[in-house]
């Protein structure tokens, strides 16, 4: 199959349901002829005007509330926050309003809506440019969030988001960008609470969101040599989540590592440990659910503790190891 | 132009060495970028350096400024001890975050720099805050708190003029219109002519000046600080100017012509100060040379001691997270 970036599937995406579907614009700051600070809205612009794409002055509560609004009346606005920092100035509209309108107003009115951003650090951007801020919007009823780890989900993901008619905040990866992998031409969906086993194993399941996925199969390569075979999902939607897959390779293996860049304490990976032990798959468990997630710190400029914040594939794979060899 | 006369012919002759040393600065730090020295990404105020060093020669040294994004001018200008601001660009432990910041986040207390910032807008209502409670205090130092024409736009600006303006603070707002928010051209975010016109809206004072005019940008900002001292409020300075340089390191150009940033560079500030003086012989040209000359060597004695700082030990990535 053609391969593409994970930048690429995105563009692809967007490219594929605007020309589907007159009702689908892109707005945000800079995605116009700068093609968003990722590249990733480049060309389309050129492609379908600026009516269609529309570059916004640096106001994101703005932007957020001009998607709530359009969406109410029939549009289907793909927004874009230039990191996922500052979507901290957009919270009001999305997590009061565009999050509670369908329910407030009784199922009377809908917000579809995808608002894109790419969290996470790696990029030396440090403290105010790095976070992992997904698990805030997991924790809002009315939201979804959803977060690829590869293009081809990428692409699937976003198409299925922007025919969704709920807001829809898709958290991207900036180191996730440049990755490539096979993605199908023509438009396809992957349905939003469908978790995907990227790889299947005996010994522990790693859970694993965005780039960790990468990471959880890095790591899972290099514990295949030492005889420990790690099964590794994907839940690729955080809300809704797929708690069925989780549960069913948790019973398979009794063994469970979570791991996201996120920071720890609040972070997604203790709603997956509750899952999982509230769920049958608790009688199945041979060790406690291990935690591996980004320090409680905000993220450092200096390269090296930058590094060494948030999980790496060294660190998956000794905490495996030590899962699997019963070490905890 | 009244204050401006009362500047001395040394009092100049800093202005001069201060943009020197801030192009100085910006030129070495995409070199070591280009060289894979720093990570990350960068803001150069290359083009702007007026704007920055002619506002703050209005400042004491106690009184305080909020920066930005593109702050390094701004961090120089306030007096940083450019061995420790080299070292802080270069992550490392002596730096004046302790590596911890970087160039987007360098802040400087002890000079009265409360930070640049990675959020646009993000230092403006810091700096309200700071106005309120030196008037609670009594204090007469005042802040100045710069900030782009892209931050012009966000609801914290809007917030925090009203503000300053209705509790009368000693606040002075300094609007850097460099032409660009990122790609986005000001005559597309705005349908007023001048940024400072919003200054009526909020009633208080506004100006707009020439930002490459160093005496210009002096003589308003002083006249701002002046009043804002005497308990006068808040003002809003527009100092027009331009970035010669890409908005950060990820930039292509797409939005703007290669004539229109040759264009701007004739508008050179240093250039013109420099040859300002020469004209009214307060500098002969071999003067200006050595002022220059002396600050590229400055810069270079930073990054010697910056690579000879060690890293942050790696047990330390816990530490600082809360007082
Ligand atoms: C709230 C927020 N939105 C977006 C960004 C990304 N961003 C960084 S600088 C910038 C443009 C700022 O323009 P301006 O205020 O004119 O300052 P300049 O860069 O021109 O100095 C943008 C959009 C940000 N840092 N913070
Ligand atoms: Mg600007």
């Amino acid at each position: 199959m053609r391969e593409l970036s994970y930048a690429e599937a995105i563009r692809e995406a967007l490219r594929q349901e605007m020309q589907r579907d007159e009702r689908v614009f892109i707005i945000g700051e800079d995605v116009g002829v700068y093609g968003g600070a990722f590249g990733v809205t480049l060309g389309l612009v050129e492609e379908f005007g600026e009516e269609r794409v529309i570059d916004t002055p640096i106001s994101e509560l703005g932007v957020v509330g001009a998607m709530t609004g359009a969406a109410l009346v029939g549009m289907r606005p793909v927004g874009e926050i230039m990191f996922m920092d500052f979507i901290t100035l957009a919270s009001e509209q999305l997590v009061n309003q565009a999050a509670k309108i369908h329910f407030m107003f009784g199922g009377k009115e809908k917000v579809p809506f995808v608002l894109r951003t790419p969290a996470g650090s790696g990029t030396g951007a440090a403290a105010q440019h790095s976070q992992s801020l997904e698990n805030w919007f997991v924790h809002i009823p009315g939201l979804k969030v959803v977060m690829p780890s590869t293009p081809y989900d990428a692409k699937g993901l976003l198409i299925a988001s922007i025919r969704d008619d709920n807001p829809v905040v898709f958290v991207e990866h900036k180191l996730l960008y440049k990755v490539r992998g096979p993605v199908p031409e023509e438009p396809y969906t992957i349905p939003l609470g469908t978790a995907d086993v990227k790889r299947e194993g005996r010994d522990l399941t790693v859970i694993a969101t965005s780039i960790m996925v990468q990471r959880a199969l890095q790591a899972a390569t290099l514990l295949a040599e030492e005889g420990i075979e790690a099964e590794v999902i994907d839940p690729r939607t955080l809300k809704p989540l797929d708690k069925e897959t989780i549960i069913r390779s948790v019973i398979k293996t009794g063994r469970v590592l979570i791991v996201h860049e996120a920071c720890k304490t609040g972070g997604f990976g203790g709603e997956l440990a509750a899952v999982i032990v509230e769920s049958e798959a608790f009688d199945y468990l041979d060790a406690p659910v291990i935690r591996l997630a980004g320090r409680d710190i905000p993220i450092p400029y200096n390269r090296t503790l930058e590094y060494h914040t948030v999980p790496q594939v060294e660190d998956i794979v000794e905490a495996a190891r030590r899962l699997a060899q019963g070490r905890v | 132009m009244a204050n401006v006369s009362r500047l001395s012919l040394g009092q100049k002759r800093e202005l001069l060495r201060q943009m020197y040393l801030i192009r100085a600065f910006e030129e070495k730090a995409e070199e070591l970028y280009a060289m894979g020295k720093v990570h990350g990404t960068m803001h150069l105020s290359i083009g702007m350096e007026a704007s920055a060093v002619g506002a703050i020669a209005a400042l004491r040294p106690d009184d305080f400024i909020l920066s930005t994004h593109r702050g390094h001018g701004h961090c120089i200008a306030k007096g940083a001890d450019l061995n420790q601001m080299m070292a802080e660009f270069m992550g490392k432990e002596t730096g004046t975050c302790r590596g911890r910041g970087g160039s987007m986040h360098i802040a400087d207390p002890e000079k009265g720099n409360l930070g640049a910032n990675g959020v646009v807008a993000g230092g403006i209502p810091i700096a309200v805050g700071v106005g309120l409670a030196l008037k609670m205090q009594r204090r007469d130092q005042v802040v100045m708190c710069f900030f782009g024409d892209g931050a012009a736009n966000t609801g914290a600006f809007h917030e925090s003029l009203n503000m300053a303006a209705i509790w009368s603070l000693p606040v002075v707002f300094v609007c850097e219109n460099n032409q660009y928010a990122m790609s986005f051209p000001v005559q597309k975010a705005f349908r007023i002519a001048r940024i400072s016109d919003r200054a009526a809206a909020y009633g208080m004072p506004g100006v707009t000046v020439d930002g490459n005019d160093i005496l210009a940008v002096y003589a308003a900002a002083k006249e701002a600080v002046d009043r804002a001292r005497a308990g006068g409020g808040p003002t809003l300075i527009e100092n027009v100017t331009y970035r010669w340089r890409g908005h950060s390191k990820s930039d292509a150009g797409r939005y703007r012509t290669r004539e229109e940033v040759e264009e701007w560079k004739r508008k050179c500030p240093i250039q013109r100060f420099r040859q300002r003086l020469i004209e009214e012989g307060a500098l002969s040209p071999e003067e200006a040379d050595r002022i220059r000359d002396e600050a590229y060597a400055a810069v270079e004695a930073a990054v010697a001691f910056a690579e000879a700082s060690p890293e942050p030990a790696l047990e330390s990535i816990e530490e600082g997270v809360y007082a």
